[in-house]
C-alpha cells in the first residue's frame, strides 16, 4: 500500500507520442480509474507504471522508491490483464501461489496464504482445479487472487472487466470494490467504459492524445468538466449554441466560453417553465420509452439533444412536437471554448 | 456402403500397399532362412543373429545412434533458442533471417553434402565424426525450428508478462511459463532431428571417414559388394526405429493442429 506518483513522463513510440509529460498522483489506499479512448494512452501510462515501458524522460514513484529505471519484476506490483493470463499448465493454487514461490516463502506459507487470497476472492475450493475448468468469472477471481497475494503496493487492472457478459461484469464491479476496500490496496485501473469508471473508483482521470485531460472525483468531473471533451467524453453534454444563449442565466460570461447541460438536468414540457428556471425551445424528434426510464430526442436550434428521465415525469406532449426543455441555472455546465 | 465410398476404400488400400509392400517384402526376406530369396518362405532368425555377430554392423549402428543423440540435443537445444528469439524481438532482417533458416529443407543433400565437403576441408575440419555431427545438425536445425515456432505462435505473451509483474526474472520465466507451454513443439523438434540424423545417408557418405561409417552409409557399402539378407534384417530395425520414433513426434506435434 503506497502512493504512486508520475511526474512529467513522456514516452514516445517511434514518432508517435504516447505519453506527453503527464504527471498524476495516485493516493494511498485509492482506487483510481484511468478512462480515455482507445489511442488515448492509458493503456501505456498502465504498462510504463507497471515497468513493461520505460519512460523517455521523468520519474515514476511507487512507495518511497524511484521505480522508472526498474524491471517489471522487482517493482512489487500486482496486476490483473484482460485476458486473465492464467497459466495454463498449472492448478488454480498453483497460479495464486506463483508469486510466493518467486519470492521463496517456503511452500507450508506459500499454500497457506494462496488459499486465503482464494477464499478472499470466494474460490477456496477450487484450488485444484485447471484454468481451462473454470468459468470466465472464476477466471476473473483467480487472477485478481493472484495478483494480490503477494500484498503488492500497487494493483494495476487492464481492463479486466471487458471480457465479461453485462451481469457478471456488475456482480465483478461490486466484488473488486469490496475486495480493494478490505485489502486496502492502491488500485489503478484502466477502462474505456465511463459507467465502469464512474461507479468503481473515487477517482477519474480522463486522458486524450497523450495527456491527462483532468483528474479528480468522480461527481466533480462529471459536474465541472474542465472542456468539452470531458464534459462529453464523461457523460453526455447537450450544448448550447451562440444563438440560444440569449435571455438565459449564464453562471459566467459568455465570451470565450461554452455553455452545455447533461441529459438528466433537463425537464420536458408543453408550455413555458415557470420564471428562474432556464429554458430553449425545441422539436421532439422522439421519445423512447425503456421501462422506469425515458429518453427523449429534442432538436434545439440545430443541435441534437438529449433529455433522460423517468418515464412517469415526463408529461402529455403536443402532436406537433414543439417542446421547451428547462434546467435550473447552477446546472448549466461551463468550459472554455 | 456406395460404390464411391467403395471405390474410396479401394483406392486407399492400393496406396498403401504402394507405399509398404516394398517394405513388407524386405522385411518378411529377413526372417527367411534362404539367402537367395527363395521361396517357400521358411522362418529363420539367422539373418538377425548373423547381423548381431557382425561387429562392423554393431559399431556402425552404435556408432549413428551416437551421432543421432548429440545432433539431437545440439539442434533442439540451438534450435529451440532460436525459435524463442525470433518470437521475441524484433529486430532488422529478422524476415530475412527467417527465410534464410528455410533452404537446408529444400536444396537437395548432394549439394549441401558437396558443399559442407569442401568448406570442411578449406577451414581444416576434413572428414570425420565432428563433421558429421555439425553437418546433421545444420540439416536438423530448420525442422526444430519449425516446430518449435509453430508451438510458440499459440503462445500467449502476457503469460510472461503476468510472470514478470509477480516477481519472476527472465530465466523463471522462461523455465516455469513459456518452456511449458512449447515442450511439445520441442519433443516433436527432438524426434524429427534424431530421424534426420539417424536416417542421413547423403551428406554422412560425403562426410565420414571410410573407417568410421555410420549405418545407412555401411548398408550402402555393403549392398554394392552384395545384397545379403543381414542388410533386410538391419534396414527392417531401422525402419521399425524411424516409424516409431516419427509416430511419436506425430504425436506431439500434432502436426500443426492444437492440443
Amino acid at each position: 500500500m503506497s502512493q504512486v506518483e508520475v511526474r512529467n513522463v513522456t514516452k514516445r513510440f517511434g514518432r508517435t507520442v504516447a505519453l506527453d509529460d503527464v504527471s498524476i498522483a495516485f493516493e494511498d489506499g485509492g482506487f483510481f480509474a484511468l478512462l480515455g479512448p482507445s489511442g488515448s494512452g492509458k493503456t501505456t501510462l498502465l504498462r510504463t507504471i507497471a515497468g513493461f515501458h520505460f519512460p523517455d524522460s521523468g520519474s515514476i514513484r511507487i512507495g518511497e522508491r524511484n521505480v522508472e529505471k526498474v524491471p517489471v519484476e522487482k517493482r512489487d506490483i500486482g496486476m490483473m490483464f484482460q485476458n486473465y493470463a492464467l497459466f495454463p499448465n498449472m492448478s488454480v493454487a498453483e497460479n495464486v501461489g506463483f508469486g510466493l514461490r518467486v519470492r521463496k516463502v517456503g511452500s507450508a506459507e506459500e499454500t497457506r496464504r494462496a488459499r486465503e487470497a482464494l477464499e478472499l476472492v470466494q474460490l477456496g475450493h477450487l484450488g485444484d482445479r485447471r484454468p481451462s475448468q473454470l468459468s470466465g468469472g472464476q477466471r476473473q477471481r483467480v487472477a485478481l487472487a493472484r495478483a494480490i497475494v503477494t500484498n503488492p503496493k500497487v494493483l494495476l487492472l487492464d481492463e479486466p472487466l471487458s471480457a465479461l457478459d453485462k451481469t457478471l461484469r456488475v456482480d465483478m464491479q461490486i466484488e473488486l470494490k469490496r475486495i480493494q476496500r478490505e485489502v486496502g490496496i492502491t488500485t489503478i485501473f484502466v477502462t474505456h467504459d465511463q459507467e465502469e469508471a464512474l461507479t468503481l473508483s473515487d477517482r477519474i482521470g480522463i486522458l486524450r492524445d497523450g495527456r491527462i485531460v483532468q483528474a479528480g472525483p468522480p461527481r466533480e468531473v462529471y459536474n465541472r468538466p474542465v472542456d468539452a471533451f470531458a464534459a462529453g467524453f464523461l457523460g453526455e453534454a447537450n450544448w448550447l449554441s451562440e444563438g440560444a444563449l440569449a435571455g438565459l442565466t449564464l453562471p459566467a460570461d459568455p465570451s470565450g466560453r461554452r455553455f452545455a447541460t447533461r441529459p438528466e438536468a433537463l425537464a420536458i414540457s408543453a408550455a413555458a417553465p415557470a420564471p428562474g428556471m432556464n429554458a430553449v425551445r425545441g422539436q421532439l424528434v422522439q421519445r423512447v420509452f425503456a421501462g422506469a426510464m425515458a429518453t427523449c430526442l429534442v432538436e434545439v436550434d440545430g443541435q441534437p439533444w438529449k433529455l433522460i428521465a423517468r418515464d412517469r415525469d415526463i408529461p402529455e406532449l403536443p402532436g406537433d412536437g414543439a417542446v421547451w426543455l428547462a434546467w435550473a441555472p447552477q446546472d448549466t455546465l461551463v468550459v472554455p471554448a | 456402403m456406395s460404390p464411391i465410398a467403395l471405390l474410396g476404400r479401394i483406392w486407399l488400400v492400393l496406396i498403401l500397399i504402394f507405399l509398404y509392400a516394398p517394405i513388407l517384402v524386405m522385411a518378411a526376406m529377413s526372417f527367411n532362412a534362404s539367402p537367395f530369396y527363395q521361396l517357400p518362405f521358411e522362418y529363420s532368425s539367422k539373418w538377425y543373429s548373423d547381423m548381431a555377430g557382425n561387429e562392423q554392423i554393431v559399431t556402425a549402428a552404435i556408432r549413428s545412434v551416437l551421432i543421432a543423440c548429440a545432433v539431437t540435443a545440439i539442434a533442439t537445444a540451438v534450435g529451440t533458442a532460436a525459435s524463442v528469439a525470433l518470437f521475441r524481438y524484433e529486430f532488422r532482417g529478422k524476415r530475412l533471417l527467417q527465410a534464410l533458416l528455410f533452404p537446408p529443407i529444400a536444396i537437395p543433400w548432394l549439394i549441401t553434402g558437396t558443399a559442407m565437403l569442401v568448406f570442411f576441408f578449406t577451414i581444416g575440419i576434413g572428414r570425420g565424426t565432428p563433421a558429421v555431427i555439425i553437418g546433421h545438425v545444420a540439416l536438423a536445425l530448420p525442422y526444430v525450428i519449425v516446430t518449435v515456432t509453430a508451438r510458440l505462435s499459440s503462445f500467449d505473451v502476457t503469460l510472461e508478462e503476468a510472470a514478470r509483474s509477480m516477481g519472476a526474472g527472465a530465466w523463471t520465466v522462461l523455465r516455469r511459463v513459456t518452456l511449458p507451454w512449447i515442450a511439445p513443439g520441442i519433443v516433436a523438434g527432438a524426434l524429427f532431428a534424431f530421424a534426420v540424423s539417424f536416417d542421413q545417408f547423403v551428406v554422412s557418405y560425403f562426410l565420414s571417414k571410410p573407417g568410421d561409417s555410420t549405418l545407412p552409409v555401411l548398408i550402402y557399402t555393403a549392398i554394392r559388394k552384395g545384397f545379403t539378407p543381414e542388410i533386410n534384417a538391419i534396414s527392417t530395425i531401422i525402419i521399425a526405429v524411424s516409424m516409431a520414433v516419427m509416430f511419436l513426434a506425430a504425436r506431439y506435434s500434432k502436426f500443426g493442429g492444437d492440443r
